[in-house]
């Protein structure tokens, strides 16, 4: 017998009578309102949420905000004129230098702040971790209140790839001193695109 | 030996528990520091738990989507074999760590690499995979913070979650220092973290090897979530060309909507954080990549057929019972000498060597915070009870009596500790669960032991914080 046999013969001997899985697993968050709630969280772990009424105003809070760096990329297409470097690198690893990536969410959660962001929409896998700096665009109207509605909207394996990102990157292991920029980016700011 | 830090798990000249943490807490100021950091995060757990009216019914469901996962658990891992392979990736079985370190080893050298980045993964600790790589001539770097500092320190992470709870940042800052070329003296957490995130930077960027752990596997998808805060697990796998994932057995899940209530739980149970900054979910290798899952047994179906014992195996390794425990946050992690320390760890270690961790069951005041807080609903507590009987029955322990003597002795009530601690040892012993003539908890009849509490163990700790 190998090893898978051994184990998954083990597993079948020694695993308890069968039990059903339990008839709810899904509850409900009442938000009055889930932009205050995703804004509020946000802020809490680090981010910056920022309200605009549409893609001019984004780009006025983008450039303001961002004048400083000079290797920007944006896979938002309304927003591709902000780019000035490739998205569309043969090798991932040239994504290093990226100072600021533009991405457009899919959808937003109200109770943690986390956002959807399947490989697509970074076009590499790596590029909202590697950037020093991350902004994401997100529709007000594609914000759920909790983890039970994001994984209803969501098939999880249709991308190869996909992550909820919610917030900066962080660590908290010096002394549980808390210490935005990690690994991934330094600083998120969520873009919130009022009435689209 | 001065420095419990410095002592590896599993080594010959291994100090027992209350050894160790007697070393421990010789250093007050230390042990009220630990202790306090400790609590500190339990703190941020509550407050993010009272968040959630739902809470008790979310714990609830979670429990018993982990009791259905372990009841039909081959079914299902042959559902995600085959899925996964459907989804281009390469399945492994280990039955123990040795196994699961050669598979390591034959990917790497398939793949011609000789360095790899490692996120952070309580199973590779498990199986000493680092010891293992080293020796076989592979540089292997590990890439969350806290497990890069206890790397280059020379030691075993002392904590699930944070790694290198136990150090001091000027200690940190001196391995900086002599690793990484920091400022001499420098001891800032932003200044060393970002030291960190240059000095890893490269290593993510030259590596064609990244290894990951797994949070959760989804029988019905193929596909595994990884959480990190850090953003180290995804720098590393998507810039290397081979991503290899190492999970144990019982790390699936039914299905892709269950991971709603378990990333509910997760962060808030870890740190009181909504849900950590990462949480994703692989299921195919990108272009060019391959991607590999090795499912580890090392035990776990023996633990599975322990009646009392295979609740463990709901774990979801959140630490909330470490942060919780009295006797964890006054002994340090590295006291337990095992990969995963705390009253989880306790359970779980004398399943893999009774002779080897026969005391770490002792290693409680069977208060049961760690039960109360825990987001599957294991009863920690009674099975660590449990274990001191099979223990008892079955030669291990010299004298049940001595070994809860000697935790007495070092954490609780020692005289120094008592100085900061006052009452707070004497109040813990008087909450245990178990009556005074009980031979298993021997603590009752401690000659000098005080009046019965006054205060609730929870009133204690809020009066306790405020007086500080
Ligand atoms: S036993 Fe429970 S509380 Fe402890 S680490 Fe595991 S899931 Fe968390």
């Amino acid at each position: 017998m190998n090893s898978r046999e051994r184990i998954l013969s083990a597993v079948k001997q020694n695993k308890p009578e069968f039990q059903p899985l339990p008839e709810t697993t899904r509850f409900q968050s009442d938000y009055p309102d889930l932009v205050a709630k995703f804004s509020e969280i946000l802020r809490f772990i680090g981010g910056t949420p920022v309200l605009v009424a549409n893609y001019e105003e984004a780009e006025t809070y983008i450039r303001q905000t961002y004048s400083d760096l000079p290797s920007v990329v944006s896979k938002v297409p309304a927003l591709s004129h902000l780019a000035t470097t490739d998205w569309d690198v043969v090798d991932p690893h040239q994504l290093e230098t990226v100072d600021l990536a533009i991405i457009q969410g899919v959808f937003g959660v109200a109770e943690n702040s986390a956002i959807w962001v399947p490989e697509e929409r970074g076009g590499h896998r790596v590029l909202p971790f590697i950037c020093q700096h991350l902004v994401l665009l997100l529709n007000t109207a594609d914000l759920v209140p909790n983890m039970h509605d994001a994984y209803e909207r969501l098939n999880i394996s249709e991308s190869g790839f996909g992550a909820f990102i919610a917030g900066p990157s962080k660590t908290a292991d010096i002394e549980q001193a808390l210490v935005i920029g990690a690994h991934g980016a330094r600083s998120l700011s969520v873009v919130l695109l009022q009435n689209s | 030996m001065e420095n419990p830090f410095g002592s590896k798990p599993a080594t010959s000249n291994m100090m027992n528990h209350s050894e160790a943490a007697e070393v421990f807490t010789e250093d007050i100021d230390r042990t009220t520091w630990h202790d306090k950091t400790l609590w500190f995060v339990r703190e941020k757990r509550d407050k993010a738990v009272f968040q959630i009216p739902e809470w008790e019914a979310l714990r609830e469901a979670g429990s018993r989507i982990k009791h259905n996962a372990l009841s039909n658990l081959d079914e299902y891992l042959l559902e995600f074999e085959q899925n996964a392979i459907k989804n281009g990736v390469k399945i492994h079985w280990a039955a123990d760590g040795h196994e699961h370190n050669e598979i390591v080893l034959q990917i790497l050298r398939e793949t011609g690499a000789t360095q790899m980045v490692k996120s952070k993964s309580m199973l590779t600790e498990e199986c000493h995979l680092n010891d293992f790589l080293i020796e076989k001539g592979v540089d292997v770097v590990d890439t969350d913070l806290g497990e890069r500092v206890v790397q280059l320190a020379g030691e075993p992470p002392s904590h699930i979650v944070m790694p290198c709870i136990h150090k001091k940042k000027e200690e940190i800052g001196a391995l900086f220092h002599e690793h990484l070329g920091t400022e001499k003296g420098a001891s800032d957490p932003k200044y060393l973290a970002e030291a960190a995130r240059q000095h890893l930077r490269e290593k993510f960027l030259t590596r064609r090897a990244a290894l990951t752990g797994v949070n959760f596997a989804i029988a019905e998808t193929g596909g595994f979530v990884v959480c990190t805060n850090e953003g180290n697990a995804d720098m590393g796998a998507h810039l290397a060309d081979v991503h290899i994932a190492s999970m144990g057995i019982e790390k699936i899940i039914p299905k892709a909507q269950h991971l709603g209530v378990f990333l509910r739980l997760l962060a808030r149970s870890a740190t009181g954080q909504p849900i950590t900054t990462y949480s994703s979910h692989f299921h195919r290798p990108r272009q060019g990549q391959t991607m590999h899952i090795i499912i580890v047994d090392n035990g776990r179906t023996t633990q599975l057929g322990r009646p009392d014992f295979r609740n463990s195996l709901k774990c979801i390794r959140c630490g909330a019972c470490m942060n919780t425990c009295p006797v964890y946050r006054r002994s340090g992690g590295h006291s337990y000498h095992n990969a995963v320390a705390g009253p989880i760890g306790s359970i779980l270690a004398p399943n893999l060597d009774m002779r080897k961790n026969a005391d770490l069951p002792f290693a409680s005041t069977l208060c049961g915070s760690c039960s109360n807080v825990c987001p599957v609903k294991i009863d920690i507590h009674d099975q660590l009870y449990k274990w001191r009987q099979v223990l008892v029955a079955e030669g291990y322990v010299d004298s049940t009596k001595k070994q809860g003597m000697k935790l007495m002795a070092s954490v609780l009530s020692s005289p120094k500790l008592f100085r900061f601690s006052g009452k707070a040892g004497r109040t813990m012993m008087r909450l245990l669960p178990y009556s005074v003539s009980n031979p298993l908890n021997p603590w009752f009849k401690q000659r000098e032991m005080p009046e019965p509490p006054k205060e609730s163990f929870r009133e204690w700790y809020v009066n306790r914080e405020t007086k500080k």
